[in-house]
Formats: C-alpha cells, sequence, structure tokens
C-alpha cells in the first residue's frame, strides 16, 4: 500500500500503535534484539515518515529526497516496520528478521532494503555520515534535509563529539539532529554509567541551536518536526539542530517501561501477547480521542 | 661462478640509467597529491578531506584549487572516514588522507564499516607510512596499515612503487567501483618507472625476469629489490624482481609462475611481516605452489628514531638485507 502523507494526530498515533505491534510481532520469532529503544521511538518515525520526511517509497534513490541517517542502529526494529508501514517492501519479510538469509539484518544494512541509507550498529558514527551528506546537498545545491537518529547512549562516544563540531563549522543548517533521550544503555542509566547531562547547554556551547520535546507527544514530535524542517528547508547556512527528544523506553507496554533490562532483550510468547493486548487497548483509547 | 649484467624487463619501459647518480627522486605522497588535483580537474564529483595534514600530504594541492570541494575535518580522523562515507552516499568520490598510523590505524572500525560495508567510492591514502618516516619514532611508524586494511572485505589495497605510479593508483582508484587504500611514504625515494610503465590494478610488474630465485617487494622496497638483483647477478644469480603493487586483489597466478620457476620466494615490504604482502604471498602459495619464502619485513617488534635509511638498513629492508634473503631462500630450497 503506497504511502500517504498523514495530517491527523490521531491517524499518526494510531501508525505508531501499528509500528509498536509490528516491533513485538517481528522481535519474538527473531528471539533476540531490541525492545525498548524500538517502542519509545515508534511516534518520532511515524511523524517523520507519515508526515514530515520529503520522500517517497516508490523511488527509494530519488537523489531529491530527505535522508534519514539511523545513527544507533540496534533499533533496527522500528526502522524496519516504518518502512514496512510505509511501503518500502513487504511487510511479510518482518517475520524474518535475524534470520538466515533475510534482509533485516540484526542491524541495518545499506543494499539489504530498500530506504536504508547506512549501514549502522557501531555507535557514534552516523552523525558523522549525515555531515558528510549535508555536505554533499550544499555542494550541489540540493534542497533537501539530512536527519540524523542518534541514542542518548552514543553520546559518550568521542567521535560523535567531532561531528559535533565539524557541523558547527560548517554551519550545516541542513542537517537536523534527533537525540533518543531515554536515559537507558545495556548496564543501566545513562546518567550512572557515564553522566550525559547538561545535553542540552553541551550542544549549544558546541554552537547548535537546540530544541527539547517530549518525543511521545505526537503533537509535539510533528510541530517540532515540522518547524525544523521548514527551517532547514529556508536557510542551509544556520546553525545546525538538535532535538531532544525525551522518550520513554518501552513505551506503550507498562512492564518495560522505563526498564534498562528491556535495552537488548525480545519478548517471549507470553510477554509478547501481554504487549498486544495492552497495545490494543491502546489502540481503542487512541480512537476515542 | 659465471657473472651476467643485471637487465630489466624491457616491456616495463623502466628509467635505461636505473642505478645511475642523476635518477630523480620525489615522494609518493606528491605523486598522490599531484594526481588528485588532475583528478579534480577532470571529475567534478571528486571531493577531498584531510585531518590536519593536508600540506604534508599534498592534498593542499586540491584544496587550493577546490576549496568548496575540500573539507577540513580537524584532528579526527574518525570523523573523517565517516565524513567521507557519507559524502560517497550522495554520489561523491571522496579521497581522505592522513598519517597511517592514525588513519587507517585509528579509524579501522569507521573503515569497516562505513566504507567497506557500505562498499563506498571511497579513496583514502595512508602517508608516512613504513619505517622511513624515521625520527619521528615507533608512534609514527605504521607498519600494521597493509594487514589492517587487507583483511577488510571490498578494500583494494595499493602500495606504490615511486611517485610516477602512486599518481597512476590514485587515477586507477577514482575509475575504479568500491573502496581503494594507497600507502604513501614521507621520504623521497627514485622515480625508476616512466609513463610507458604499465600499472593496472591487481596485476604485478615484472620489472626483471629471474631464474634462481623471485623477490616479490612492494613500495619502497622494490627499488631496494632491483639493486639486490643487480649485485646478485654480480655473482651469477639470476633474480627476478617483481612489483607488487597491489596486495588485494593479488595477483596470485603470476606468484606461483614464479614460485614455480624459481622455486623460492623472498618477499620485501616496509611492514611488519605478519599480516602484510609476505604474509598474502604465503596464503596464496600455500594454495596453490607451495616453495620456501623467506620474508623481509620488520620482525615483529616495534620500530624506534633514527635515519630512515639507516632503520631500513638495521631492520634489513635495504638493498644488503634482501640480497641476503635471497641467499637464505636459494639455501633452504637446495636443503630441501
Amino acid at each position: 500500500m503506497p504511502v500517504q502523507r498523514i495530517d491527523s494526530i490521531q491517524e499518526l498515533s494510531l501508525k505508531a500503535n501499528d509500528i509498536r505491534v509490528d516491533i513485538i510481532n517481528m522481535l519474538l520469532p527473531a528471539k533476540s534484539g531490541h525492545t525498548a529503544g524500538p517502542l519509545g521511538m515508534a511516534d518520532i518515525f511515524a511523524a517523520l515518515y507519515f508526515h514530515t520526511l520529503k520522500h517517497d517509497w516508490k523511488k527509494p534513490d530519488w537523489p531529491e529526497r530527505d535522508r534519514v541517517v539511523l545513527s544507533n542502529g540496534h533499533i533496527a526494529p522500528v526502522l524496519y516496520a516504518t518502512l514496512g508501514e510505509a511501503g518500502y517492501f513487504d511487510k511479510s519479510l518482518f517475520s524474518s528478521l535475524r534470520k538466515l538469509g533475510s534482509p533485516l539484518q540484526g542491524h541495518p544494512h545499506r543494499g539489504s532494503l530498500p530506504g536504508i541509507e547506512t549501514s549502522s550498529g557501531p555507535l557514534g558514527q552516523g552523525l558523522s555520515q549525515a555531515c558528510g551528506m549535508a555536505l554533499a546537498s550544499r555542494m550541489d545545491g540540493k534542497k533537501n534535509v539530512i536527519w540524523c537518529l542518534t541514542s542518548d547512549g552514543e553520546h559518550e562516544e568521542g567521535q560523535t563529539w567531532e561531528a559535533v563540531l565539524l557541523a558547527a563549522k560548517y554551519k550545516l543548517g541542513n542537517l537536523i539532529a534527533i537525540m533518543d533521550r531515554n536515559f537507558i544503555q545495556i548496564d543501566g542509566t545513562t546518567e550512572d554509567i557515564l553522566p550525559l547531562e547538561s545535553m542540552s547547554a553541551k550542544y549549544k556551547a558546541f554552537n547548535w541551536d537546540v530544541v527539547e520535546i517530549d518525543g511521545n507527544d505526537m503533537q509535539e514530535v510533528v510541530a517540532a518536526l515540522d518547524k525544523a524542517r521548514a527551517r532547514a528547508a529556508a536557510n542551509a547556512q544556520n546553525k545546525p539542530l538538535m532535538i531532544i527528544a525525551k522518550t520513554v523506553p518501552g513505551k506503550g507496554v507498562s512492564f518495560m517501561e522505563n526498564r534498562y533490562q528491556w535495552h537488548g532483550k525480545p519478548p517471549n510468547a507470553e510477554e509478547a501477547q501481554k504487549a498486544l493486548d495492552e497495545l490494543q487497548i491502546a489502540r481503542k483509547r487512541i480512537m476515542l480521542v | 661462478m659465471p657473472t651476467h649484467p643485471f637487465t630489466s624487463n624491457p616491456a616495463m619501459h623502466l628509467m635505461p640509467d636505473l642505478f645511475g647518480a642523476e635518477m630523480q627522486k620525489a615522494a609518493t605522497r606528491e605523486g598522490w597529491g599531484q594526481a588528485l588535483l588532475d583528478a579534480g580537474r577532470e571529475n567534478k564529483q571528486i571531493v577531498a578531506l584531510s585531518a590536519d595534514v593536508s600540506g604534508s600530504v599534498y592534498t593542499h594541492l586540491f584544496e587550493r584549487e577546490f576549496p568548496d570541494r575540500f573539507v577540513q575535518c580537524g584532528v579526527a580522523e574518525q570523523n573523517m572516514a565517516s565524513v567521507a562515507a557519507g559524502l560517497a552516499m550522495s554520489g561523491k568520490i571522496a579521497f581522505f588522507s592522513a598519517y597511517g598510523v592514525f588513519s587507517p590505524g585509528r579509524n579501522w572500525d569507521q573503515i569497516r564499516v562505513n566504507v567497506a560495508y557500505n562498499n563506498l567510492d571511497v579513496k583514502f591514502s595512508g602517508a608516512h607510512a613504513g619505517l622511513t618516516v624515521g625520527p619521528d619514532g615507533a608512534t609514527h611508524q605504521a607498519l600494521e596499515d597493509i594487514a589492517l586494511m587487507r583483511v577488510l572485505p571490498n578494500v583494494c589495497v595499493i602500495c606504490p612503487s615511486d611517485s610516477l605510479q602512486a599518481g597512476r593508483a590514485v587515477h586507477a582508484a577514482a575509475a575504479r567501483k568500491g573502496p581503494v587504500y594507497i600507502r604513501l611514504s614521507r621520504e623521497k625515494s627514485p622515480v625508476f618507472s616512466t609513463d610507458q610503465t604499465p600499472f593496472e590494478i591487481g596485476k604485478i610488474n615484472v620489472l626483471a625476469d629471474g631464474t634462481d630465485v623471485a623477490i616479490i617487494a612492494t613500495g619502497l622496497c622494490v627499488y631496494e629489490a632491483l639493486k639486490a638483483a643487480k649485485r646478485l647477478a654480480e655473482e651469477g644469480v639470476s633474480a627476478a624482481v617483481l612489483d607488487c603493487h597491489t596486495i588485494k586483489p593479488l595477483d596470485a597466478k603470476t606468484l606461483a609462475a614464479y614460485a614455480k620457476k624459481c622455486g623460492c620466494i623472498v618477499t620485501a615490504e616496509e611492514h611488519q611481516v605478519n599480516g602484510g604482502l609476505g604474509g598474502a604471498v604465503c596464503e596464496a602459495l600455500a594454495e596453490n605452489f607451495s616453495v620456501p619464502v623467506v620474508r623481509v619485513g620488520m620482525p615483529d617488534q616495534f620500530g624506534e628514531s633514527g635515519g630512515g635509511w639507516e632503520l631500513m638498513k638495521k631492520f634489513g629492508m635495504d638493498a644488503d638485507g634482501i640480497k641476503k634473503a635471497a641467499t637464505k631462500a636459494m639455501e633452504i630450497r637446495k636443503k630441501r
């Protein structure tokens, strides 16, 4: 089914709910993979791919498209679910995640599936690649926007800050980064493992503009993404923009929410059923609004 | 023992007075810089990046003429490799360079995942590679880069033997699909090839034919191998000299032919004996036609400060060292 631009907040919320259901259904047969991050980012992915992004699922190589670099590749299930929902490939592939011969590799691989802009997994490398794309767009006089989706944990990698410096130096106003600020990583909370606050002050000090939003409030997400894109398209010589999106890891599934233990494990059959039941109830709640 | 004069292979069109005092000298990094500028004039999709060493890698020639197609990344080699990947994913042919110890030394992971796994048109050089960077000492002597790069799928590895060939390698890299690593030296060395000398990625240049021992050399060791072959000829030994400028893809066919012909091999490189050209040749011969191989290179230890050629002599990578290795290889063959 072709992707249609969706403007209604309710419909976008339903799309995010669909994506969450896909994520659970994908991870159950995979028997390994990451759950909390993908669920937390479902709202932003829905808003991006079904509302804000300039793209065409029929032409994944369209040179004028906005590009999305997923830097924290371990949240691949939310990317796969979104691309599948948006029509980039057949949703029947979902159940092959992480299986031998599947294009849905454990971490995204460029060339395996349409819509995957780069291979990722090793943390801290996406923002640099997005900088390269933003520089190329400027050299070619293109009006597209480069999006980089990044995690909070990968700000512990030094390379992230090398890219932050470069983006500020070249005033990459056509670059928009979105940080999944969910405060968890594998071994615990970010502030216990290696304190990152204040992220906002750090980015401002590095000559970026910063916006902070609730990454699970669809209205707020849509408004922020639209505003950011309009600004980026209008002037590619601005400061680069970081959208710090506070998200709830495991969002939508009560027993996963805010628990770092769900960073890197999939649900078993019983947990998956409970999760799907909760998402079904959430869906009804969205419909009532 | 009858002696016979050393002659180079006429098909290689080497400089006529190969060992004369008038031989021009230039560093392979100069060949890289000039060719990058020329390639940039021919192809507007070519862009270049540097990590604060634009001048010493001669990338400044490109930078001056095409400032809008040049990205100065500062002392941040990891970022540079990934930014280059981003440029290539947007249709550019990205050339980046820094000193070999830092790039590909420090940014191996970025090259592996962003450049090689994505199989992009990124061409990169490790400059000031090898022992001949001399006085800077062990920290700055890249002796592991060939091993680091040749183990990566999709990456082509070239180690030019003179400045002219370095330029040919740049043009060939620009025309080739996928990642290419080019290893460069700081030290000036004789330019023994000419415009007529063939260069094809993956094809060994047989600089001199021979029947007693085959010397497979790369980089600055190629000219040393020629000198060694000349001295061996004076002692009645017929040594073949093979310029193995491409370490990957390796010209296994020519290697096997010379293993059969000579019955023993010497490899010579300014690199650790493990994992570099010597390792690659042993792997290929073991699967094709196994003969004794004596590897000239750094014997699994770190370098130290000193003059570039003092160090080459100390660790046996000069003509004398290669000649000794040839004698040893022939002795091993005889004992078999």
